[in-house]
């Protein structure tokens, strides 16, 4: 499936996120996966939406949430010029013969034990979402249990930020807000 | 100075130069009405909130300034649900406040709670629930630089009851903090010359032109663009008086019954430039047969409507009012350095389709009355000089199509939405934007029994809107559909015309009541209506209930099926689908 990641800027107010998963609703546009959490400014939050790009027009999705007056600005990371990650907690039935052969998988995926019980496991996993795919792909004969994943996080490789990109407009008041991008140029 | 929530919304209101606000005071919202007594704001006292929603449209379409309404919470929230919708798909600049539950019950079920920026999300440009007494006046502000900059539409501002009571300091103007809200970028002066050249080159242009110019106030840079290019020109239903039908290039009206020559016109060219319109599906018809020899020029202050529907060869996204007149320039300076644009034999095609396939109906003396004989005598009668309304359905399209549109702000309907019941109310606003001036709504009795109360509003306001119903005793437009695609089997679209007796309800609304039924009292009937000049009018016109909207092209077929109707000749129609062109 090609996707598409979009990172976007969002003032952290209440009702951003309904405002942001009302337009995919209302437009019939759909999310893969969809990571809010804070930036360096406690006045902005980052927003990363992964959509599904055969059924969905990214041109148009990024408009539409320019449009929305709390979204500060939107871009979609390119998949050569972008760094992107997903975390996974994957807890797995694990008797001790089958134990010895889970650790080995999660050393080769670089996947950590953050919990280890008598009769069950819980590994972390990091990194692209192919990487993640890959090793749940390699656990599911041993009976995965729960899953509990991230949705995709990015960031832009080099120095540039999300700010640095051409935006359509001109940017609106953001009087009280003096410098609300430590990073902006 | 310490003032109440209250007290800072109304002069916030005041301070924004709101004249005129319609609502209606309940529970939640009533500390804001208590300053609202004294303040120079009028107030009108609607009957209905979804009234005071559509005559804050109704003022905002007529003045180009944006309307105000205010609500209480819950049900009058709710209540004005539909004139948000409405004015949000017509991009109509207007401020609903409403009044929310105390901030510590919301979230309970309180009485007359509803989370109305919940329900509102998707209905609106922005909407913010206020629960702090110093956000006020800045909440309001912020309100009105969205809903009036960039693409218009409505903004929503709900309001605790707590925060209304409690004070806080007072200054003006309060800070705006609006870092994710961008104005439209500036139009980039090198489309703009390549727009310019094509259009020069182009040898069977059309200007489409939507509601976009009218509210960037650029018609008369529309006129000497056409006039530069010579090019023909067709205006949207949101467009009517963007250009005036009187001129010789004008096309009339698009789509779905748009006059013929436009169809055509649009169907046969060989560019469009699209000026503050949006590829309306009432317009297009079926999308991917619609304009099919094309190239697009698309110019609009929403860059989200670019590509939309319709990818363009040229997008201009940005303020139409610098587009249009930069273009204007651009293509006056071609002509001046290399001749007229080569359009003559497009344009006598176009005329040629404007003699062959006009808007035809027959109005027999002794027969029955014809909605469009009506149109066509208010337009005589009042010199295409009043300002016009509709609701939604067959009475809308006449007026649309018959009444000859002279200039902007002159044509006020529900054209997204199709909000039944938009016109009595928002003709209201209009009179009330525009006093002295001729207000009339053309309605029909389907549409009109749906918000007739506001007569009351009228009448008491000494509002003197003319109200001029067109009683087919139907649906009419639900009618023509079952007739023509529902095997005449007319399912629930019967409403009668007796009842009510619209003479006597508008006599008990304190309103003038008449009533027409022949052609040859049309003139006199309505010299009389346009005569009354301190309480609203009321005119029953008994109009032909068989009577149907052509031309017609059936809902999502191609603009190439369109059907000229039971007046034309079936040698007429099959000319008209032929449709040679002598300048191809």
């Amino acid at each position: 499936m090609s996707t598409h990641t979009l990172s976007a800027l969002v003032e952290n107010k209440p009702g951003v996120l309904a405002h942001v998963a009302g337009l995919f609703s209302r437009r019939s546009f759909n999310i893969s996966s969809l990571a809010v959490g804070p930036t360096a400014d406690e006045a902005v939050s980052r927003m990363t939406i992964v959509v599904d790009g055969a059924s969905t027009p990214v041109e148009q999705v990024i408009r539409q949430l320019d449009k929305l007056v709390r979204v500060i600005k939107v871009v979609e990371l390119a998949d050569d010029a972008a760094v992107e990650r997903e975390l996974a907690l994957i807890k797995l039935a694990a008797d001790p013969p089958a134990r010895a052969q889970i650790l080995q998988i999660a050393e080769v995926f670089g996947a950590s034990v953050v919990d280890l019980a008598p009769e069950s496991i819980v590994l972390e996993a990091t990194g692209s979402a192919g990487k993640v795919e890959a090793l749940l792909a390699v656990l599911a004969p041993y009976g995965i249990r729960e899953l509990a994943r991230t949705g995709r996080v990015g960031l832009d490789r080099g120095p540039s930020a999300i700010t640095d990109h051409e935006g359509p407009g001109v940017p609106g008041p953001r009087a009280a807000v003096p410098e609300p991008l430590a990073h902006a140029s | 100075m310490q003032l109440t929530g209250a007290q800072a919304l109304v002069r916030s209101l005041e301070q924004q130069g709101a004249e005129v606000v319609f609502g209606l005071p309940g529970g939640a919202i009533l500390p804001a009405y208590d300053p609202l007594l004294t303040s120079s704001l009028r107030h009108i006292l609607v009957r209905h909130e979804q009234g005071a929603g559509h005559a804050a449209e109704g003022y905002a379409w007529a003045t180009g300034k944006p309307g105000v309404c205010i609500a209480t919470s819950g049900p009058g929230a709710t209540n004005l649900v539909t004139a948000l919708a409405d004015a949000y798909m017509d991009s109509v600049p207007m401020i609903a406040i409403t009044g929310q539950v105390p901030s510590p019950l919301i979230g309970t079920d309180a009485f007359q709670e509803v989370d109305i920026t919940g329900v509102t999300l998707p209905i609106t440009k922005h909407n913010e629930l206020v629960t702090r007494t110093d956000r006020i006046p800045a909440a309001i502000a912020e309100a009105f630089h969205i809903a009036t900059t960039g693409r218009p539409g409505p903004v929503l501002v709900d309001i605790s009851k707590d925060s209304l009571q409690s004070t806080a300091a007072w200054s003006w103007p309060p800070v705006m903090n609006l870092p994710g809200y961008r104005l439209p970028p500036a139009p980039d002066p090198a489309r703009i010359a390549e727009a310019a050249r094509m259009l020069h080159k182009s040898r069977r242009p059309v200007l489409y032109v939507g509601g976009g110019v009218i509210k960037s106030g650029t018609h008369e840079e529309l006129r000497r663009l056409a006039e530069a290019a010579q090019a023909p020109v067709t205006t949207t239903l949101m467009a009517r008086g963007a250009f005036p039908d009187t001129h010789p290039l004008a096309l009339g009206m698009p789509g779905m019954h748009g006059c013929y020559a436009a169809v055509a016109a649009l169907q046969e060219a060989d560019l469009l430039v699209a000026l503050g319109t949006r590829f309306d599906d009432r317009v297009t018809g079926q999308l991917a047969a619609f304009a099919p020899r094309a190239q697009i020029v698309h110019a609009d202050i929403d860059p989200a409507e670019i590509g939309k529907n319709r990818e363009p060869d040229v997008a201009i996204p940005g303020d139409l009012a610098v587009t249009l007149a930069a273009l204007a320039d651009a293509v006056a300076a071609l002509t001046a350095a290399h001749g007229e644009p080569d359009t003559a034999a497009w344009r006598a095609a176009t005329d040629h389709w404007k003699k062959q396939f006009p808007l035809r109906y027959t109005q027999e003396p002794d027969g029955p009355l014809k909605p469009q004989h009506v149109v066509e005598r208010l337009s005589a009668l009042t010199g295409g000089d009043a300002i016009i309304l509709a609701g939604v359905g067959q009475h809308q399209m006449h007026a649309a199509q018959h009444y000859s549109f002279t200039k902007p702000r002159t044509w006020i309907n529900s054209g997204g939405a199709g909000t039944m019941g938009f016109a009595v109310p928002a003709a209201m606003g209009a009179q009330a934007g525009r006093p002295g001036e001729l207000v009339v709504a053309i309605d029909g009795d389907g549409c009109f029994q749906m918000t007739a109360q506001e007569l009351a509003t009228c009448a008491i306001e000494k509002l003197p809107i003319k109200v001029l119903v067109f009683n087919n005793g139907f649906l009419g437009m639900i009618r023509q559909w079952q007739e023509l695609f529902y095997d005449e089997r007319y399912s629930y679209s019967e409403l009668g015309q007796a009842i009510p007796d619209y003479v006597k309800l508008a006599e008990a609304y304190g309103c003038v009541g008449l009533r027409c039924d022949r052609a040859g009292d049309v003139d006199a009937v309505l010299e009389k209506a346009l005569a009354v000049s301190d309480v609203p009018t009321v005119v029953d016109f008994r109009v032909h209930d068989r009577e149907g909207v052509f031309p017609m092209v059936p809902a999502g077929r191609p603009n190439d099926d369109i059907v000229l109707g039971p007046e034309f000749t079936a040698a007429e129609q099959q000319a008209a689908a032929r449709r040679e062109v002598s300048a191809r």
